[in-house]
């Protein structure tokens, strides 16, 4: 599990995220047990009064998901390029062992420039 | 199956018809839990017994409730994960979508929970659970035989509910 902060306050310690993690997954999975429809794949958003939460689940079950502004859109297409940073600098990366932390240098300065620019687009609205 | 380019990974439901049932189901919960209304007008797919139901339901919300205010980015400072929280207290989510259903949520400061399943691609429903609330207070608490805490039978109120909710598009 990896996670990058990019706000100010409310920072959470690693044994809080681990539990929020899998907090998560129990939920999502139960929101799939209870959808009146079926072929539910879980929570895909989540809206909170001063958040939210985006979750994209790729085919082998590895969640990602991103925390923002209410509103905030694109975010679906967000998540999906940075499946695609996974793929390329984390999968790829022959020293990477899968479940680990990710501590991939590549991959943190890609994603950093993935929401960079994407925090200027919006703001030169 | 088409990954990237702005097209959903799963296929979604067929969107309603124009009669405007876009509601699947409804639940009211008091604060201590129990179910005081549960109301079906479109569920094909039933996963457990109604009881598991209802108890699934109000624990996915407690947990979603504690999960989000421990994720507000905005205030620093949060109780510990899984202690009660006031209604009230801490930020709280209002809906959540999944691909199948999307499920608006509003509680009140008195602890009452409502809840409303719907298709996905419905809009903000605040408002509507506003007003569902607003049916509830008149109705229901505003009736002298009620007593609280035990299931809603008044017909007034489902049948004012029914007529509110087929009438959201």
């Amino acid at each position: 599990m990896s996670i990058q902060d990019c706000g100010t306050k409310g920072r959470m310690d690693t044994n809080d995220s681990l539990r929020v993690a899998s907090l998560w997954h129990s939920m999502h999975a139960i929101s799939q047990q209870l959808s009146p429809v079926n072929g539910c794949s879980g929570i895909e958003l989540l809206e909170a009064d001063t958040f939210d939460l985006h979750c994209f689940q790729s085919l082998p079950g590895t969640k990602f998901f991103v925390v923002c502004e209410p509103g905030t859109p694109h975010m679906e297409s967000l998540l999906r390029y940075i499946y695609e940073l996974y793929t390329d600098y984390v999968l790829k990366n022959p020293f990477y062992e899968i479940e680990m932390p990710i501590r991939c240098e590549l991959f943190d300065i890609n994603l950093t420039q993935a929401v960079q620019s994407d925090r200027v687009a919006l703001l030169g609205r | 199956m088409q990954f990237f380019g702005g097209s959903e990974i799963s296929p979604s439901p067929p969107v309603p018809t124009a009669s405007g049932n876009n509601a699947h189901m409804m639940y009211v919960f008091n604060r201590n839990g129990v179910c005081l209304l549960y109301k079906e007008w479109n569920r094909p797919l039933h996963t457990l017994n109604p009881q598991q139901d209802h108890k699934l339901m109000f624990g996915l919300l407690f947990s979603l409730k504690s999960l989000t205010a421990k994720m507000d980015p905005v205030n620093a400072d949060k109780g510990n994960l899984g202690v009660p929280q006031l209604p009230g207290q801490g930020c709280s989510f209002h809906s959540f979508r999944t691909n199948t259903y999307k499920l608006s949520f509003m509680e009140t400061p008195s602890g009452i929970k409502i809840i409303l399943v719907t298709h996905p691609k419905t809009g903000d429903l605040r408002e509507s659970l506003k007003y569902i609330y607003g049916l509830y207070v008149e109705y229901v608490v505003k009736n002298p035989i009620y007593s609280p805490g035990s299931p809603i039978k008044s017909e007034l109120f489902n049948t004012a509910l029914d007529q509110y909710v087929r009438s959201i598009s």
